[in-house]
């Protein structure tokens, strides 16, 4: 081990954690029996994401406490009680009645994070259609992809970002029936074939009821991407809350007068199972930026805000580090009880670092889209083995295994050794489909067991480490990019012929995403071209997923089966040995 | 160094980093990573580059002063000048 490990003891937080003693909370833990200690059900019958998120807080005497604090990004804010969510969610629901919206339609949000997506997420939940927040700085064809996909029915953007982005691409979208802008200027005539949000949530009704719900039913879609083909869209189901719920509690310690800052944006999944259900599931008080990353700003947030619990990526907390250790020392970050990290591993100098410059070890915690929660995780309690993301959650059955030949599966009970992690399936937040994409979905599982994707090995005590990712996804500042998505955008340039997208390894954003690009022939390789087609990327795809960096390449390496050989792509750019090439296509 | 080559020299960084973007259509006083569609490590590599261009060392903390193309004019100006 690199560094050594950091001991906590019970004086060291000023609460007492929700999980103290973990062998005995996992060995006595049951989902059956938190979920009726922990959530209410529904008044109807069943149980629904945003009753428990929203409602049920809003029917008790915690109605007036602060659910969501908005930061704008010039300075502005707004604050928004149990009580105030509850009712305007409540009229999003009824404007999605009156637009004559059904259960199990698809609702995706496409704005940057302003109040409206968390009412209307939590509306759509309401109406039982299933929610789809996608991130704004996804260019024009990752949208049309997505809506696509997902056959969205109603999208709700703003003006700006429909005009950039959705308007040359919404005719392909067959199954679009609403487009909802939120806050069009007093005035401005908004683009043909939209509504004004507003204008509809002021002539909405405020009283909504629920209707029964049932807990397998879709709530959430989320989409993700793979080596291959377009993104899969990750089905969860309201069950999932059980695990929202839990999970915040155990492996983020929220406890209810919480100020609780999750950095991500909706459009991930974190930013939706923690940065909405999660804290408001457990009562407490949420903070929205609406900004990017600034490291003053963000240090400025913690103290003016008295955030107790923080929930971050290790791309933000290199680049804190970036900003170096004085910057920190202006602010009063005291209230601050617990730092927890996701998207990617943190190194074990990120930890340390937190330690040192900000009085608080970082933890670090695992999971995916598809597992829809938090899986493994360092707690407020125990001892942290920087680099490590943890240990598995009560309730959560992980394993390191080995694939047999005829498809069986070997559990690895030997400490240290390398092989796929897999959950045992049947959590609550697991995920239920790949929207259309049954054969996807069902190559996941191998008899009892999830398989992550994910090489791992764990520790003789149980603690899990992350080595490295089965397949050519790209982990670019903690989101995939599927070089698939990437390489078919710059395909589409009639000048290109071939194309390779590879994670480049970079040491804040962990991988940066690089294409390799053949020219047809009598195309001249050179800087103008070069930036064109950086240029043609990234209107295409936006600044997540564009790549960073085109080199151009006499071809572009693939195996006898035609097969684009990414590994060997990048071990080239690495300098790396190229390993078995014996299925390489003859180099042209 | 006048204020256009400033202007020039950081119009040519962001050509290199988003070359889709017309630096016409622009508006100096609006947030340039809203315009330009620039995610942090765009903001970052531009920052990276205009200093290393005109020279002038750009510490962290006053990134948010090249948030529009007017305050990064304005910014750099002062630095280049205290040179």
């Amino acid at each position: 081990m690199a560094l050594q490990s950091i001991q906590k003891g019970r004086a060291s937080t000023p609460v007492e954690p929700n999980l103290i003693d973990y062998d005995g909370t996992c060995s006595s833990f049951s989902w059956e029996r938190a979920q009726k200690e922990e959530l209410d059900g529904l008044p109807a019958g069943g149980l629904n994401i945003a009753h428990e998120a929203v409602d049920r807080h809003a029917a008790s005497l915690r109605a007036e406490h602060l659910a969501i604090r908005w930061l704008g990004r010039k300075g502005s804010s707004r604050d928004l009680t149990y009580g105030e969510l509850s009712q305007l969610s409540n009229r999003f629901a009824n404007v999605l009645r009156e637009l004559g919206v059904r259960e199990g339609d698809r609702v995706f949000i496409l704005t940057g994070r302003i109040p409206e997506l968390y009412v209307a997420a939590l509306g759509t939940l309401k109406m039982r259609c299933v929610l789809c927040p996608l991130f704004s700085a996804f260019g024009p064809e990752p949208i049309q992809a997505r809506l696509s996909r997902g056959e969205a029915t109603v999208l709700v953007t703003t003006p700006a970002l429909y005009r950039k982005k959705v308007e040359a691409i919404r005719s392909q979208v067959s199954s679009l029936r609403h487009v909802l802008l939120v806050a069009p200027q007093s005035g401005e005539p908004i683009p043909e074939g939209t509504m004004n949000l507003g204008s509809l949530m002021e002539a909405a009704r405020v009283a909504y009821t629920i209707p029964l719900t049932d807990p397998e039913a879709p709530a959430l879609l989320h989409f993700t991407s793979g080596t291959t083909g377009l993104p899969k869209g990750a089905v969860h189901v309201h069950q999932a809350v059980l695990a929202h719920h839990v999970t915040g509690r155990f492996a983020l310690d929220l406890h209810p007068d919480d100020v609780f800052w999750c950095t991500a944006d909706p459009g991930w999944v974190t930013g939706t199972s923690y940065g909405i259900i999660s804290p408001l599931s457990n009562g407490v008080t949420c903070i929205v930026d609406e900004a990017e990353f600034d490291a003053e700003r963000w240090y400025s947030i913690l103290q003016d805000q008295g955030v107790t619990v923080w929930y971050t990526a290790p791309t933000a907390v290199r680049m804190l580090m970036r900003a170096g250790p004085e910057l920190p020392k202006r602010f009063d970050l005291s209230r601050l009880r617990l730092i927890a990290s996701v998207g990617e591993p943190l190194n074990p100098e990120a930890v340390v670092w937190g330690q040192e410059v900000l009085g608080l070890p970082i933890h670090d915690n695992w999971w995916q889209t598809e597992t829809g929660g938090i899986m493994i995780a360092n707690y407020a309690s125990m001892e942290i083995r920087p680099g490590s993301m943890g240990r598995p959650l009560p309730g959560v059955e992980a394993a390191v295994v080995r694939s047999e030949e005829g498809g069986s599966l070997e559990v690895i009970e030997e400490p240290d050794v390398q092989g796929e992690l897999a959950l045992r399936s049947g959590w609550p937040s697991m995920f239920r489909a790949y929207l259309h994409d049954e054969e996807r979905y069902r190559k996941c599982f191998a008899g009892d067991w999830y398989l992550t994707g994910d090489l791992a090995r764990r520790d003789a005590d149980g603690y899990f480490w992350f080595v490295g990712r089965a397949d050519d996804v790209i982990k670019s500042a903690g989101h995939l990019v599927g070089p698939f998505e990437v390489e078919s955008a710059l395909m589409e340039h009639p000048a290109v012929a071939e194309v390779g997208v590879i994670g480049k390894p970079d040491a804040v954003v962990g991988e940066v995403v690089k294409a390799f690009i053949a020219l047809k022939p009598g195309q001249q390789p050179g800087e103008d071209l070069r930036l064109e087609l950086l240029g043609f990327a990234r209107k295409r795809l936006g600044a997540a997923v564009a790549p960073k960096e085109i080199d151009f390449v006499k071809s572009v390496p693939k195996n006898r089966a035609g097969k684009i050989m990414r590994r060997l792509l990048k071990a080239r750019e690495l300098g790396l040995p190229e390993g078995d090439t014996s299925t390489l296509e003859d180099d042209a | 160094m006048t204020e256009d080559q400033i202007r020039e020299t950081v119009i040519g960084a962001l050509r290199r980093i988003a070359p889709e973007v017309d630096p016409d259509a622009l508006d100096p006083d609006q947030d340039l990573r809203e315009q330009a569609d620039l995610d942090s490590m765009d903001c970052f590599n531009l920052m990276i580059a205009v200093g290393q261009e005109l020279k002038v060392e750009i510490p962290e903390s006053d990134a948010p002063q090249l948030n529009t193309l007017n305050g990064a004019v304005g910014y750099l100006a002062g630095r280049t000048e205290a040179v």
